[in-house]
């Protein structure tokens, strides 16, 4: 029998859903500030003025109307979490379609869905007009959006040790750093803010150096860092990355995309002095393996449809991709038409390995995951072990992720799901793609790039697709990003809202 | 006769060859979508230059976007001193056909899709593009912020807002 919700956990779903709006309406001040007296551009930051209010009313009207002492349970956070972002979506799409850069509310909703998950893949017109406050925007969605949206709740403005540990979890993230969540969350905010600092100076010195003025220098530099960093790969001028026609400058964002896709607990060995975990973790062993044998089918690839001259050239072109799709951030140093019109099915395959499989767990990158991939790695190969040995042997597996684990049936039952989630998450994005009329493929490749928030696009992504295959999209993203579960949570929590007694 | 025939074959090769000396007028979705055919080729390309003007040595990379995408134009510094205006939120970028030659992927420029331009004509020139202030948005946020603000006491008063120590009330 499923039971009906109980008016406690809608009021206590309320409550945290509230504090989250709460805490994203005031981050738009950020942009308010920065429109109003750096940019000095008064109506986009008065857009911005406007949208954080709003934010910041819904948010401190659902606290206040139910208002509860419960602490959060698992369940419920999930559903929080699965909201908070449906929420954030709607209410920052806001600012963005005030710019008139957004052909309807939609696309602005898909742009704001595609920043906060970190994916990348963006409907804005006229970007090369577009404000700079409006821009920054863009690229904070990410930087925010990669953290969690809930992180900044559990950071600030949550109490509740076990309601804090509970959302922290519904967003996709399964290990603590420390063993305090909230500990944890400020210890995300303060890598994250420390990379952007030292992030934003070593691309904006690159930038002065290839040519642009010290005030663009520094704006691009703090956005190209806010979306290579969280692996988002929006940029603040349409050519994406090309835009910079520079060696260095994309070497700068290689680095910086694949330290983004690092785990967190990664970053926490290496900031506590454990170096040795770099080459020891099963995740960047597996991410560095996939890369070399991603990059060598892409650039088999490229050299059969002979689209770059030299070898070096191919290298180049080819690795970015591969790197920027690999990490799931989706910067581009090549138009989305040459995707289709000169790179040819064998390397597209290879980019869609690439994406689909993704970065670490526990980062700002999609897609399956490399700890994931790891396990079954490892899960296959004590199965092989064991048919080829004595029926009485005992083979066991082990793998090393901070600590060294043995692989157990129900750890692979977990990633086998969430990697079979996956899957049916690109095939469903791609039969709508098919079903709107566009070729396998391109819809494949659409579709892996929207579900595992990568953000590379072969063309279809467009203001003219058809608004179905946006939402369909939009869904991919926020399921993707919350590695299902919280989507799934939700789902239930509906049904059992309608047929629960 | 010499001369007759020798003329015929002049005209024939001029002809010939015509479409490789002469810039042809395109825009960047068909620059993109037949890359192959115009790789190489002289093409006239026209749009606003927008974004950063990138001087590098005796050259300098902008931009040039016809509506749809913008390309990259690797310039000699003398063809865009009359550039003056470059396109962003707050000025219209000058509107110039670039004449030279197509690349799909350039051998100099690390295989970037660009055009190396042996001209550069100012077709019309950019303006500041004024943004009064709407009186309407900044009445509607200020209002709204001193509402939000009225309602901050109840925040404070609900019993469950931790603030951290390093803002705490």
């Amino acid at each position: 029998m499923i039971l009906k919700p109980q008016a406690n956990d809608i009021k206590n779903i309320g409550y945290y859903l509230g504090r989250i709006i709460l805490g994203l309406g005031l981050t738009m001040f950020l942009p308010f500030i920065a429109g109003l007296i750096l940019f000095k551009e008064p109506n986009p930051a008065f857009d911005f003025l406007i949208s954080a209010n709003i934010c910041i009313g819904i948010g401190l009207v659902l606290s206040r109307l139910c208002k509860t002492d419960k602490d959060l349970h698992a369940g419920p956070a999930m559903v929080v979490i699965a909201l908070s972002w449906l929420a954030a979506m709607a209410l920052s799409a806001i600012p963005l379609f005030f710019s008139s850069h957004y052909k309807s509310f939609l696309d602005a909703c898909f742009e704001t869905m595609s920043g906060f998950t970190t994916t990348g893949l963006t409907l804005v017109q006229d970007l090369d007009h577009l404000s700079k406050t409006h821009n920054l925007w863009r690229h904070l969605g990410p930087f925010l959006g990669g953290q969690g949206i809930a992180i900044i709740a559990i950071s600030f403005l949550v109490g509740g040790a076990s309601g804090s540990l509970n959302l922290y979890l519904g967003e996709g993230r399964d290990e603590k750093l420390v063993p305090n969540v909230i500990h944890t969350a400020r210890f995300i905010w303060v890598i994250s803010i420390v990379y952007l600092v030292l992030g934003t100076i070593v691309l904006g010195l690159v930038g002065l150096s290839i040519g642009l003025r010290s005030q663009s220098a520094f704006f691009h530099a703090a956005c190209i860092f806010m979306a290579g960093f969280d692996t988002a790969g929006f940029a603040p001028q349409s050519p994406n990355i090309l835009y910079y026609h520079s060696l260095l400058f994309e070497i700068v964002t290689i680095f910086f995309m694949v330290i983004g896709s690092f785990n967190f607990n990664l970053h926490y060995q290496v900031w506590t002095g454990n170096f040795k975990e770099v080459w020891k973790n099963i995740e960047t062993r597996t991410l560095l393996l996939i890369t070399m044998l991603v990059t060598l089918i892409t650039m088999a690839g490229l050299k059969q449809g002979g689209v770059c001259s030299g070898g070096m050239i191919l290298f180049r072109k080819g690795f970015f991709q591969i790197v920027s799709g690999q990490t799931t951030t989706g910067y581009m140093t090549i138009y989305a038409q040459q995707f289709i019109k000169e790179w040819g099915d064998l390397a597209l395959t290879g980019i869609i390995i690439a994406m689909g499989l993704g970065g670490c767990a526990c980062s700002t990158a999609g897609g399956v995951k490399m700890l994931r991939v790891g396990i079954i790695y490892k899960a296959f190969r004590q199965d092989i072990k064991s048919t080829m040995l004595s029926p009485n042997a005992v083979v066991t597996q082990r793998f090393h992720h901070i600590k060294t684990t043995f692989v157990e049936d129900k750890q692979v039952r977990a990633v086998l799901l969430v990697t079979l989630g996956y899957c049916v998450l690109y095939g469903l994005g791609t039969l709508v793609g098919v079903a709107s009329g566009y070729p396998f493929l391109e819809s494949l490749f659409e579709s892996t790039s929207a579900a595992g928030n990568v953000g590379l696009s072969c063309g279809i992504t467009d203001t003219g697709m058809p608004a179905v295959l946006k939402v369909t999209y939009i869904v991919e993203m926020w399921a993707g990003r919350l590695e299902l579960m919280s989507v799934f949570a939700l789902i239930g929590f509906l049904a059992a809202f309608v047929k629960g007694r | 006769m010499k001369r007759l025939v020798l003329s015929a074959v002049v005209c024939a090769g001029l002809v010939f060859f015509s479409h490789d000396c002469h810039a042809q007028a395109t825009g960047s979705l068909d620059l993109l979508n037949n890359a192959k055919g115009h790789d190489g080729k002289a093409v006239a390309y026209k749009g606003e230059v927008i974004g950063d003007i990138m001087v590098r040595g005796d050259h300098a990379w902008l931009h040039v976007n016809d509506g749809h995408i913008a390309i990259g134009v690797w310039a000699p510094k003398e063809l865009i001193r009359d550039i003056s205006y470059v396109g962003d939120y707050q000025r219209k970028g000058d509107i110039v056909e670039v004449s030279g030659t197509f690349h799909r992927s350039c051998p100099e420029h690390g295989g970037d899709l660009d055009i190396h331009a042996s001209a550069i004509k100012k077709i019309a020139s950019g303006t500041p593009v004024i943004q009064p202030l709407s009186r309407k948005k900044a009445y509607i946020g200020i209002f709204s912020l001193l509402f939000v603000l009225l309602l901050l006491p109840k925040l404070l008063s609900s019993g469950r807002f931790r603030p951290p120590k390093f803002i705490a009330l």
